[in-house]
């Protein structure tokens, strides 16, 4: 087991002629909660989509875990314990609960949290009391906590979360981050993509700051907190 | 009176469970693939004559070997259809869909070929099943015992479908993946196998649904095709991915044939349709259908931009142009009369290219207005006693009124339903066609057209097609870049924001499929007079099918490509018809391997290609879009 989570190096991704990601590079240690940070389009949901093997990257390495996994299917690197939360959500709105979170489920993994549905409904009380509720009839938040959870079913030690604070309630904002730092305490390693500083202050060690397809800036929470050019370069609307 | 609707209802109940079968496996194949499998009645008949050698060989007056047979016949085809996946459809999933639609029909003209080598053109009949081989009485008339047990197959299948989807971890990864395959792929399901396994499963059923045909009619060349277009009306009246929805509408289907053959036997294709007509217009989806996730568009790259042609290329078709002029003085007399031929098909494919590619709407069956064509033109010198001029000029208005009659359903729905209900009504004109025998001759034809004395000639015919030809593909042509063609391609390409800018995209489709109607109808009564005679078989799938091979060869998204597509297709069948008899497969294959080796035709992939070179890129490894001539 190395320390290192995942290594990225001299990542780059097109769509169409577009050059998305222009030699992205960062790395991040196992336990840890990074921050992928930027603006509109700059290219979080990109890297994260290139790591997961979505995207096929034209260029870099991508090391998870001690092994190479640039190029390879995004079936074959989320059995590697890589688990992806997309922005969007993509419940199986036709499935129930149960259901979406039988979609997830992958044998157990030595040296990483085992999930099935009862522990989840204890870190997601909602999502217990509505097992045979379809996915589409659920509300944007319970959505939100029932992607994580089918993604947590596949036993990953490494979690992508895109955007996991978009569009949702402020209360409901807060679960979100008390969820994130349950993660952590469990072990996990967590990458978020996050535009809101305020929500990345309260649940990541540290922060990488994309722009254009490149990483600016990399340090941890409270040296961005004290890099006043960074933010308004970079981060300010 | 009452025994007779009982009868009628049990036969209807009897036919439905092969429908049943055939169309849930067309439906589950679509919904996690997205593919539309026109070879599933290919599946069917191969089931059928599977069976037939399986039960000969075990002995088919033993319960074990006949359904051994049956049985074993449903697996080997759920192995065919895995062998398909993997060899073909596999390498296909990326295309656009109506090139995946090509390679599937590519797979029906291979099998067609393969079922005549091994088992010969004449029809098989399989023994009765053991144990179901007498009949029963019920309210006075006698029953197959056969056919109760064929009613009670639909209903336990439908259990035990249900029961696979909603019961099983593989029912749910189909279920799932049938919204987003993407994602349950990020979730550590392997697709390919999940993908090859629903493929042979809904093979495996059309299988069944045939074997178990054996012991109620003949098995024959002509299944395949028959049941191809009767799924697709369950499957569109059902909803597509509704397994329940199938069911319903294979018994409706079915019964409304019974009846149908009871009280109008001439119509009963005209019956299907009307239903298929109220259930679309009040649920469009179909019975239990839900609208479709995601837009007719779904994958495959953004269409290329349609540019008027640069003066290199006007200057090759100014030569083409010149060189089929000047083309009776050059070449042998026999050559005249396939270049007549190519002129007639390079206009009709260029009315189907109207609907595809800037209207967006792929049609199946186009056939429909070329035959009304040519029969508008039969019809006419034969009932109406018209000469040739005024015929040429009253045909193309039968076929137009008809792409006004059948385009005003089609253009509500879109995509694949759209393509099925377009097959569907061809289906309906032939046969009606072969049916009305009074009017039309039926299956004989209506022969003694031909051109008036001044145009009798080779030379003076090929000519006079020559000219209208050309006259009608230009002016397709100037619709394609006229503000109404601007239209046409905004309505395909965002419908929403074209009719927020205050455009009616679906008047404008309408208008579309009524040019293109009319134009091969033009198309049509031209052939008439070409050959002397039409035939239900102008309205014929496999015409059809000929068209759509012709455009999507050229490419869809180019002007010029329908034209060297009818030339390089009509050409290649040609020489394949004289050199082989089973010229069936060798087109068919040599369609497969074409859709896998150039997605984007003839002319799109040459364009594509051109493109590169002049810009050499380098950087942009994907395809993108480029523009089209």
């Amino acid at each position: 087991m190395s320390a290192t989570m995942l290594e990225i190096e001299g990542l780059n991704a097109y769509y169409g002629r577009a050059h998305i990601l222009q030699g992205v590079g960062f790395s991040m240690d196992r336990g840890e909660v990074l921050a992928l940070m930027g603006r509109n389009g700059a290219g979080k949901s990109t890297t994260m989509k290139a790591v997961m093997g979505l995207v096929a990257p034209q260029s870099g390495r991508v090391v998870f875990d001690g092994q190479p996994i640039a190029g390879r299917e995004p079936f074959e690197i989320a059995r590697l314990g890589l688990g992806y939360v997309p922005e969007d959500r993509r419940v199986f709105s036709e499935l129930s609960v149960m259901e979406n979170l039988a979609v997830g489920r992958r044998p157990r993994r030595d040296n990483v949290p085992y999930w099935t549905p009862e522990r989840l409904f204890e870190l997601f009380p909602n999502l217990g009391r509505m097992r045979d509720r379809p996915g589409g009839a659920m509300s944007g938040g319970e959505q939100q906590m029932l992607t994580i959870a089918r993604t947590l079913m596949g036993n990953p030690s490494l979690v992508l979360l895109d955007e996991p604070s978009e569009g949702l309630a402020p209360v409901i904002v807060e679960d979100m981050a008390k969820t994130i730092l349950a993660l952590k305490s469990e072990g996990l390693s967590v990458l978020i993509s996050e535009q809101n500083l305020h929500f990345a202050g309260s649940v990541a060690d540290r922060a990488t700051i994309i722009e254009k397809g490149l990483i600016r800036f990399t340090g941890t929470m409270a040296e961005l907190k004290a890099n006043d050019a960074v933010r308004s370069q970079y981060l300010s609307v | 009176m009452i025994d007779l609707i009982f009868a009628q209802t049990l036969n209807g109940l009897a036919s439905a469970s092969s429908l049943f079968l055939v169309a849930c496996g067309l439906s589950i194949i679509f919904g996690v693939t997205r593919i539309v499998n026109f070879a599933h009645g290919s599946f069917y008949m191969l089931g059928a004559y599977l069976a037939f050698t399986l039960v000969s060989y075990f002995g088919g007056s033993e319960a074990l070997g006949f359904w051994g047979g049956v049985v074993l016949a449903a697996l080997i085809v759920a192995a065919i259809g895995a062998l398909v996946e993997i060899t073909v459809l596999r390498r296909i999933y990326q295309a656009p869909e109506l090139f995946q639609l090509l390679a599937t029909f590519g797979l029906v003209l291979m099998v067609q070929d393969i079922a005549l080598a091994i088992w010969g053109a004449e029809d098989k009949l399989g023994p009765r099943a053991p144990g179901f081989k007498s009949f029963v009485v019920l309210m006075g008339s006698r029953f197959p015992t056969y056919e109760l047990f064929l009613i009670v197959v639909g209903p336990i299948m439908l259990a035990l479908l249900w029961f696979l989807f909603q019961k099983t971890r593989w029912g749910t990864l189909v279920r799932a993946a049938t919204q987003d395959r993407e994602m349950v792929g990020a979730l550590g399901v392997n697709q390919r196998l999940l993908f090859t396994s629903v493929f042979a499963f809904g093979a495996g059923l059309a299988g069944l649904g045939g074997a178990l045909q054996l012991p109620r009619e003949a098995v024959n060349l002509h299944m395949d095709l028959s049941m191809i277009a009767e799924a697709f009306v369950v499957v569109v009246v059902g909803g597509l991915g509704s397994v329940t929805g199938a069911y319903l509408a294979a018994v409706l289907i079915g019964v409304i044939h019974a009846f149908g053959i009871l009280i109008f036997p001439k119509i009963t294709l005209v019956l299907v349709f009307l239903v298929m007509a109220v259930v679309l217009m009040v649920k469009p989806y179909g019975l239990m259908g839900r609208r479709p996730v995601g837009s007719a568009h779904a994958h495959g790259p953004v269409e290329p931009l349609l540019l008027p042609a640069s003066p290199a290329a006007k200057g090759l078709g100014l030569l083409a142009l010149a060189l089929l002029l000047v083309a009776p003085f050059i070449v042998a007399d026999h050559w005249l009369l396939t270049l007549t031929e190519l002129s007639i098909f390079a206009l009709f494919a260029a009315s189907l290219h109207l609907m595809m590619g800037p209207g967006g709407m792929a049609s199946f069956g186009h056939a429909a207005y070329f035959g009304l064509g040519a029969y508008g033109a039969a019809l006419a010198v034969k009932w109406l006693a018209l000469p040739m001029l005024p015929a040429l000029a009253f045909a193309p208005f039968l076929a137009g009124i008809a792409g006004f009659v059948f385009g005003w359903f089609c253009v509500r729905l879109s995509g694949v339903y759209l393509a099925m209900l377009t097959l569907a009504f061809a289906q309906i004109a032939w046969a009606t066609a072969f049916q009305w025998v009074d009017l039309t001759g039926g299956d004989n034809g209506i022969l003694g057209v031909w051109p008036a004395a001044w145009a009798n000639s080779k030379l003076v015919f090929y000519y006079l097609t020559l000219v209208i030809c050309v006259a009608f593909v230009l002016l397709l042509r100037v619709f394609v870049f006229a503000p109404f063609g601007y239209a046409l391609r905004a309505g395909r390409d965002s419908p929403l924001r074209a009719e927020a800018i205050g455009l009616p995209v679906m008047r404008i489709q309408w208008l579309a499929f009524i040019i293109a109607a009319f134009a091969a109808g033009i198309a049509g009564s031209l052939f008439a007079f070409f050959k002397g005679s039409v035939f239900p078989t102008y309205m014929a799938i496999p015409r059809s099918v000929d068209a759509l091979l012709m455009v999507l060869l050229g490419g869809v998204q180019t002007v010029s490509g329908p034209i060297v597509g009818a030339f390089a297709f009509m050409g290649l069948q040609e020489q394949l018809a004289k050199a082989t008899m089973y010229w069936r497969f060798v087109l068919g294959a040599s369609i497969v391997l074409l859709v896998i080796l150039f997605p984007r035709g003839l002319v799109g992939t040459t364009l594509a290609l051109a493109e590169r070179r002049r810009e050499d890129g380098g950087a942009a490894p994907a395809a993108t879009p480029e523009p089209a001539r």
